[in-house]
């Protein structure tokens, strides 16, 4: 592994100022480091920080205290070897599918014709090779997160930032989700933060749990997950370890759900 | 019970036989609105037209359809006072596509550049709503000083008639771009001109579009006031010289004019705006 990290954080506190001009705390003295090729996930109650701590990763968000570098850089913008999954729905509803997945290489440079035939590939990599030419308001929730992955993928990130992608799936789509990111991630050897609440896809899928404390948001604990892989979905949360991890996790995450 | 229980199995002869009766459904519907269309109208010009003759009201203040046909009847074969009625209409379509190009073109771009500025924005959202808000035909009379009896005045008017309202819904649909779609884009690696022109301005279209719509109406009027309140040719002129001879038929049938002229202008909107928008999904 080398030796400087993907992402570091070292020490950061992050205040925002809302437009009456008060003062939040948002993150307090967070500190963390993720190495080249690791997957790590954060966990945490809601309003702790998780999510400002990707878009500071991002430059999105610049550190109030301390710093933020990634690949031995010191973060000041937006940096091309980053991929973002958001939260919320962010393709672009007045592009296909084709057309959203191959903005990427269209935003950095390709010709049109590359991009949507690389966009071509991707797109039938995640499934949705009958779908190029519809537009997302025809696709179903799990369906346009697929759409997501591609577009973000595409651009083959050497960090991927992912903001609890899956939580407004199902059960069953979700785990395939899962699966397929485990698998993309395993053939690109970038590293991975993945934000989540929940605790069992945090665990299943990193090789370290982030465990943050109620607002403001400070680590409270990292957890290494010695589950061996490759995983797989359905199956890895039955194993024995696995059941235990959790139940220790858990018991940190309960205090601090009573604390919020 | 035995009528309304469904077949056990949905043949697709079956299914064809009930689409079949389904379309023919819908087909006798959009009939029946047509011809209820038709009886409304013959309703109120046939009413209208009984009234006068009837004497109920005054025909030389309200005229009644039959003079105002006549008086479209007879600009179309003999001209106008001011020269042939297409002439009149040519001008005003001048004037109005003009003032509406030259409006609209301006008001997206200041709503797009004043949108992504939040100073700009915080400072001018103020005077939008002011100059929204104030009844902008006013200005017509100081073009008229200032531009002359021709065309530039009428086209000046049509413009500043247009451009708030096009420039405030661009400057809305601006600011309501989501912010996730252009971190987005920002990450994905869109550069600030790539970003507005891959997500800015298509989120603002359809807060653009419909701005389009009414402005036409509104460019409309702004040359038609332009030359009501001095010209040489035009519709507007063709109104204030029928008021002037106590034409209220000519009144009507120039109203007549600038309505097919409205209507088709909307038509042809309604169709760019199909074309533009049709990522977007369609009403339940
Ligand atoms: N733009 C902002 N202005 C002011 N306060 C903010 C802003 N964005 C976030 N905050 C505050 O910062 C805190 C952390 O927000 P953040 O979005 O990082 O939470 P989160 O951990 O991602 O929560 P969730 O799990 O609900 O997504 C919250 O308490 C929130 O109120
Ligand atoms: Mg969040």
């Amino acid at each position: 592994m080398s030796p400087t990290p993907a992402i570091e954080f070292s020490n950061v506190s992050l205040r925002f100022i809302d437009a009456k001009g008060n003062a939040t705390v948002a993150l307090r003295n967070f500190s963390m480091s993720v190495a080249r090729g690791e997957f790590v996930a954060i966990v945490g109650p809601t309003g702790c920080g998780k999510s400002t701590t990707l878009n500071m990763a991002t430059g999105l968000l610049k550190p109030t205290v301390g710093e933020v570098r990634v690949m031995g850089q010191q973060v000041t913008e937006i940096d091309p070897r980053i991929g973002f999954v958001f939260q919320a729905d962010a393709v672009f509803p007045w592009r296909t599918v084709l057309q959203n997945v191959a903005a990427g290489p269209q935003f950095r440079g390709a010709s049109r014709k590359l991009a949507i035939e690389q966009a071509a590939d991707w797109v039938q990599r995640v499934g949705l090779g009958k779908f190029g030419n519809h537009y997302p308001h025809q696709l179903s929730g799990g369906m346009r997160k697929r759409v997501a992955l591609a577009q973000t993928f595409i651009n083959k990130p050497e960090i991927l930032l992912m903001d609890e992608p899956f939580s407004a799936l199902d059960m069953q789509t979700r785990t395939l989700m899962q699966d397929e990111l485990l698998q993309l991630w395993s053939g690109t050897g970038g590293s991975v933060v993945f934000v989540t609440h929940d605790l069992e896809e945090a665990i299943a899928l990193a090789d370290r749990v982030f465990v943050l404390s109620a607002r403001p948001g400070t680590l409270k604990r990292v957890y290494d997950i010695d589950l061996p892989r490759p995983r797989v979905m359905s199956e890895v949360r039955y194993n024995e370890h696995f059941i235990e991890l959790s139940r220790r996790i858990w018991a940190d995450l309960r205090e601090e759900a009573v604390l919020a | 019970m035995t009528d309304h229980t469904l077949p056990a199995v949905l043949s697709d002869e079956a299914l064809a036989r009930e689409s079949e009766t389904a379309r023919a459904r819908i087909q006798r519907r959009k009939n029946m609105i047509i011809v209820l269309r038709i009886v409304v109208l013959a309703i109120v010009l046939g009413g209208w037209e009984i009234a006068a003759r009837a004497k109920w009201i005054d025909p030389f203040f309200y005229s009644q359809p039959s003079a105002i046909w006549g008086q479209l009847v007879e600009w179309m074969r003999d001209g106008t006072a001011q020269g042939s009625l297409w002439r009149q209409v040519a001008v005003t379509l001048e004037e109005t596509v003009l003032g509406f190009l030259i409006g609209s073109v301006a008001g997206i771009l200041c709503g797009i550049v004043l949108g992504r500025n939040k100073l700009l924005a915080d400072v001018f959202s103020l005077y939008i709503q002011i100059a929204n808000s104030i009844p902008r035909v006013v200005l017509g009379s100081i073009f008229v000083i200032a531009l002359g009896l021709g065309m530039a005045s009428k086209v000046a008017l049509a413009v500043v008639m247009v451009f708030f309202v096009v420039f405030g819904n661009a400057f809305q649909g601006v600011r309501e771009a989501d912010k996730y779609m252009i971190a987005n884009a920002q990450i994905l690696g869109a550069s600030p001109s790539q970003l507005t022109i891959f997500v800015v301005i298509p989120s603002a279209m359809s807060w653009i579009l419909a701005s389009l719509h009414v402005s036409f109406g509104f460019a409309l009027v702004g040359a038609v006031v332009g030359e009501f309140l001095g010209a040489k040719e035009g519709i507007g002129l063709l109104i204030s010289t029928a008021q002037g001879a106590f034409n209220a038929s000519g009144v009507f049938a120039a109203m007549i004019v600038l309505a097919v002229v409205a209507l088709l202008a909307s038509y042809l909107l309604t169709a760019m705006e199909k074309r533009l928008l049709k990522w977007r999904p369609v009403d339940f």
